[in-house]
């Protein structure tokens, strides 16, 4: 998906003077988290309700206390 | 003087039938009650689905008969908790506890039953619907559904200094209680985001009503125990939590600020102007910017208030303790430590809490799909995940999808919660309900808060009254269970001492 494009940002310019070994530890912890948050949501995907707009129109409750 | 904190959480589930041609709420409510009820009766066997405990146990602990008081489906369950219908919602009322992290343990064996009993309506239900629930309180159309605490407090207390003193602390314990929605109702200023499902729905500071005009402190006065020496405060304000932490934070911490009040402790007045302006202000600032005027603070952020009411609360634990107001000095010093904790990320990083409070948990889940998504605030999308985060039904729960992630702190071990939906609580009375129950289902004609009805087999039916919220413990009567076979013979034995 494009959208999932957009985070994958290269490190920040401010970074360049750290030590090389460091950015690449660094930016591939990021990967990762990111990766897992991918993951994650991917994995909400698969169980989310179908149509989100027809679901929000029908969750109507009576109102209680 | 500070009483026990002896307390109950009640929460009215949201519910939906689905594939009907003309769903009803209240059928569907009985539906589930029923279908639930029905299964530990004739003793379904949960062994592949659960670990860690017995399922013979298990099946043995039947819920039980409707009382006789309504008409409506109103069932007891072993584990001393009440299962009923209530307002066109399914509603779970806990066994009394003791301690917060018993609440926490009995709040969460609700949502258990409740995805038990979606279980089992389906064998009830035609091929095509299914009854799905909810442990939110709004439906984003101005329609709101309650989850009350209850606390034992001293009668002598007068209600106006309860009142005076607890405004202020429940316009901003919000900011670790709520449970977080997207936009606003029932008339309040459109926001994206905010902090609880029930601050809009506030429009009383002081009053009876629990439907409508809600006020901040309801009024209720039905202590359930022994009116002479007891009060049951009715919170009408909280949320329904799904996270732990914030469980054990809202109940620990307003047994603490409690216990404060009725041991005259708290010596400022931190009366709140516009209380209702306010409680809708703070909801609505997920930053946790928003200010209010306090009388003796000036203007301040609800963290600040509730700094406060901390620096209080542990000058109090230090004078006089904390087993009253938690249980345990050790559970008491537990609820402070993490409210400290809280209250600082909340001023630095509200973020950091993503895992420990619902309102947290679930914006960070709305913030990474707009991230991903590029979705605005209003997408019917963020509105849906806002919703399922809630869905009882453990296989579409996002919040349950986050726990198995590693993503959300638990407080409870599984097996104890799974324990909980069967067993009483054994430091209160629903100890000797709930073991009643267990033991003598068909002869417990009634039970109820302070009492059961036993039919010992002759006339008349015998009511047993337990007015005091603290005696039937294990403790009291574990002895007297061993002693005696049948319900005539522990009735003999209580009219005889």
């Amino acid at each position: 998906m494009p959208e999932r494009e957009q985070k994958k940002k290269p490190a920040p310019k401010e970074r360049e003077e750290v030590v090389e070994e460091d950015v690449a530890a660094t930016s591939e912890r990021g990967e990762k988290l990111k990766e897992g948050i991918d993951d994650l949501l991917d994995e909400i995907d698969s169980v989310l309700e179908d149509n989100a707009e027809e679901f929000v129109r029908s969750y109507v409750q009576k109102g209680g206390q | 003087m500070a009483v026990p904190k002896i307390v109950g959480i009640e929460t009215e589930y949201g519910v939906s039938l689905r594939g009907a041609p003309d769903p009803n709420p209240v059928v569907a409510s009985s539906l589930l009650i029923n279908g639930y009820v029905e299964q530990r009766r004739v003793g379904w066997d949960f062994e592949d689905e659960t670990p860690g405990r017995d399922a013979r146990g298990f099946a043995r602990d039947g819920a039980q008969p409707p009382e006789i008081e309504t008409h409506l489906v109103n069932a007891v369950l072993t584990n001393g908790a009440r299962y009923y219908v209530d307002h066109a919602h399914p509603e779970y009322s806990t066994p009394e506890c003791s301690d917060p992290m018993q609440i926490v343990r009995y709040d969460k064996a609700g949502e258990r039953i409740l995805a038990r009993s979606m279980e089992a309506s389906r064998r009830l239900l035609p091929a095509g619907q299914e009854i799905v629930v909810y442990k939110n309180n709004s439906d984003g159309k101005g329609n709101s559904y309650g989850c009350h605490e209850n606390y034992l407090v001293d009668r002598a207390v007068p209600f106006a200094v309860l009142v005076r003193n607890l405004i202020p602390w429940f316009v901003t314990r919000q900011v670790f209680t709520g449970a977080g929605k997207v936009g606003s109702e029932n008339g309040a200023d459109p926001c994206d985001y905010q902090i609880s499902q029930r601050s809009d729905f506030f429009e009383e500071e002081v009053g009876l009503e629990t439907t409508l005009k809600r006020p901040i402190v309801n009024t209720r006065d039905e202590p359930h125990a022994d009116p002479q020496k007891y009060r049951r405060l009715h919170v009408i304000v909280g949320d329904a939590n799904l996270c732990e932490v914030a469980t054990f934070l809202k109940v620990g911490t307003t047994a603490i600020v409690l216990a404060m009040i009725e041991d005259g402790f708290i010596d400022k007045d931190l009366s709140i102007s516009s209380p209702i302006a306010a409680i809708r202000a703070v909801s609505h600032d997920p930053t946790c910017g928003a200010t209010v005027d306090v009388a003796e603070l000036g203007r301040c952020t609800a963290v600040e208030l509730q700094w406060e009411f901390l620096r209080l609360g542990r000058k109090y634990a230090d004078e006089t303790g904390l087993v009253a107001a938690c249980g345990t000095e050790e559970l008491g010093t537990q609820v402070l430590d993490r409210w400290e904790a809280v209250l600082g990320a909340l001023e630095s990083d509200p973020s950091s809490l993503d895992g420990q409070l619902d309102w947290v948990t679930k914006l960070e889940l709305l913030r990474a799909y707009v991230e991903r998504d590029g979705l605005e605030w209003r997408d019917p999308k963020l509105e849906l995940l806002s919703v399922q985060y809630h869905d009882v039904r453990p296989n579409r729960s996002l919040y349950e999808k986050l726990v198995r992630a590693g993503k959300v702190e638990r407080l409870c071990a599984e097996d104890s919660v799974y324990a909980a939906m069967a067993d009483p609580p054994e430091s209160t009375r629903a100890y000797f309900r709930g073991t009643c129950l267990a033991r003598w289902a068909d002869s417990v004609v009634a039970a109820n808060w302070d009492s059961l009805v036993l039919d010992v087999g002759t006339d008349p039916l015998r009511r047993i009254p337990m007015m005091e919220p603290t005696r039937g413990s294990k403790e009291h009567v574990a002895q007297l269970f061993e002693e005696v076979s049948t319900p005539r013979q522990l009735v003999e034995r209580l009219t005889a001492s």
